[in-house]
């Protein structure tokens, strides 16, 4: 657990970055950090590795004051992964990856190993381990920087914007990855982000801070969507927030309806697309058992003719459902 | 042609100095450029005035600093360290410059990370601040060494000055040979010690030939 208790910033010049920010950061989630430019997101962030020092109050780890510590050792035993991902532009995708095992002192065939696991581990091509990083995309730096963090195996990382800097399609790539990776390692990770949509998708708990350096509201992001504590935190949820949390809510089981014979299926059971007068219309997106609320209404709304289509985990489909069951199950 | 191979052993012994004089001052003054230029990206309101400062110090004339040299250091007019100092103090005017902005270019993620998975500061300094400024630190050691390797030659004035002492030489005798010689041998050894240079730069960063490359799209 990371406890803040009463942490400022305060710039030389009197700028207030960080006010008596005060929360308990769970280990093996993850914690976002959100807010607007000046809220004091990234220095909150980087208090915790000592790459800024607070001008008063306390940060420990595991019950440990952090100032205790040495800070190079202390950053030693905590991965950080920056927008951009900071590569060394000098050193091969798998020394970068090694490089705080090399600072560690481990034997070089440990290390290597490691580096060459963890790479294959964020999902990258063993062929690009020999290249430089002025060789790779913006997503497979990302990736590399990522592995990077977690070489030697450090039980707290730190994720300042990283995937702020590539495209909407890679971006969903590396948060998709992230959370799978999560699932393994369980980690505590400490992200931060200026993106809501991002922080709601990632987080276990957000933390929302407004300009000035003050904590607005800490809460898991079905809370935050569903209690935003003051129009700040409403403005910044955004207008949506109603329909986005849907994404929090699981039906216990979405009744069905019989399979109609309009709806075409494959030789597998599989749903193919709607017959109608001479042609045949696809199917929009299909909603599983287990999925969310929003999973749902989203294959309603998807459908050519209204209706969502609910299939099993190996694709064949079970029934049919329309939007007065969605309806009835957000009532329940 | 008669004059050069009999005099062979005179020239080999010329060219032996002149290279003793020109590189032992490139190789002091990256000694002294780079912990001042770490200096300078440390404490930044140091670079400026060290750059200026280095303006100056090479805007003196050779000659001067020659002839005063041995009064400053106490030294004998006929001592080869009053060419090395001399010309040591130009390298460091003009590496400074090129220390600090190599310093400097590292870009800013780059350090950041570099701290953030625990580099300490002369650690950093080592394995990631220098490697990435070698490239602009070159740039300036190539122009450092080829303006050395020519100001030895004015040593000869004062006594000391490698193959500039052929120049004298011959023109004490109204002799051309002695020049021609010693002309075409300071150009080959400052286009020989260029060449060195460059390899070396290429050795050391295999790194900055692949940024001129697209990055390669592995699914």
């Amino acid at each position: 657990m990371i406890e803040f208790e009463d942490v400022t910033k305060r710039y030389p010049d009197g700028t207030l970055a960080v006010d008596t920010l005060s929360l308990r950061i769970p280990s093996g989630q993850i914690t976002v950090f959100v807010g607007p430019s000046g809220c004091g997101k990234t220095t909150s962030l980087r208090m915790i590795n000592r790459t800024i020092e607070r001008t008063s109050g306390t940060i420990s780890i595991d019950g440990e004051d952090i100032t205790s510590k040495d800070p190079v050792t202390l950053r030693r035993g905590i991965g950080y992964v920056i927008q951009h991902a900071g590569l060394f532009p000098h050193k091969t995708v798998v020394d970068n990856v090694a490089t705080v095992p090399k600072l560690l002192g481990w034997d070089k065939r440990k290390t290597r190993d490691t580096a060459m696991e963890l790479l294959e581990r964020v999902g990258l091509d063993l062929k690009l381990a020999e290249r430089y990083p002025a060789q790779l995309s913006g997503g497979q730096q990302q990736r590399v920087g990522v592995a990077r963090a977690l070489a030697a195996d450090p039980a707290i990382m730190l994720m300042d914007e990283p995937f702020s800097a590539v495209d909407p399609i890679v971006r969903h790539q590396l948060q998709e990855e992230l959370l799978r990776l999560q699932r393994d390692i369980g980690k505590t990770i400490v992200f931060v982000t200026h993106d809501i949509d991002e922080a709601i998708k990632l987080g276990d708990n957000v933390a929302v801070l407004r300009v000035g350096g003050k904590l607005a509201q800490f809460a898991p992001p079905s809370e935050l969507l569903a209690n935003p504590v003051d129009d700040f935190v409403r403005g910044f949820v955004g207008q949506d927030r109603g329909y986005r949390a849907l994404t929090f809510v699981h039906p216990q089981e979405l009744p069905v309806e019989p399979l109609p014979s309009e709806l075409v299926l494959d030789d597998s059971g599989a749903p193919v697309g709607w017959r109608a007068d001479h042609e045949l219309l696809p199917i929009g997106a299909v909603f599983k058992q287990g999925d969310s609320l929003r999973a749902a209404l989203d294959a309603v709304l998807t459908s050519p003719t209204g209706r969502g289509i609910c299939v099993d985990d190996s694709g064949k489909a079970l029934g049919v459902f329309d939007q007065a069951i969605v309806a009835e199950a957000l009532r329940s | 042609m008669t004059w050069t191979a009999d005099n062979l052993g005179l020239i080999w012994e010329q060219l032996r100095e002149h290279l003793y004089l020109a590189i032992v001052p490139v190789i002091l003054g990256l000694l002294i450029s780079v912990p001042l230029g770490y200096v300078a990206t440390r404490f930044s309101w140091l670079a400026n005035p060290l750059i200026a400062l280095g303006g100056v110090l090479y805007s003196l004339p050779s000659i001067a600093l020659f002839i005063v040299l041995p009064a400053i250091l106490g030294t004998k007019v006929l001592s080869t360290v009053n060419i090395i100092v001399a010309l040591t103090v130009y390298t460091v005017s003009l590496l400074i410059r090129n220390v600090i902005d190599g310093l400097r270019s590292v870009p800013a993620e780059v350090r950041q990370s570099a701290v953030a998975v625990g580099y300490g500061p002369l650690h950093r300094l080592f394995a990631v601040d220098l490697p990435i400024a070698v490239p602009v630190i070159f740039a300036g050691l190539r122009v450092v060494t080829v303006a050395n390797i020519s100001m030895v030659s004015v040593g000869a004035v004062i006594g000391i000055g490698g193959l500039g002492e052929l120049f004298t030489q011959g023109f004490q005798k109204d002799f051309l040979t002695p020049v021609v010689v010693g002309v075409v041998l300071s150009v080959l050894l400052a286009l020989l010690a260029d060449l060195v240079l460059v390899g070396l730069q290429r050795i050391l960063t295999p790194w900055a030939r692949v940024i001129a490359a697209p990055p390669v799209e592995v699914a």
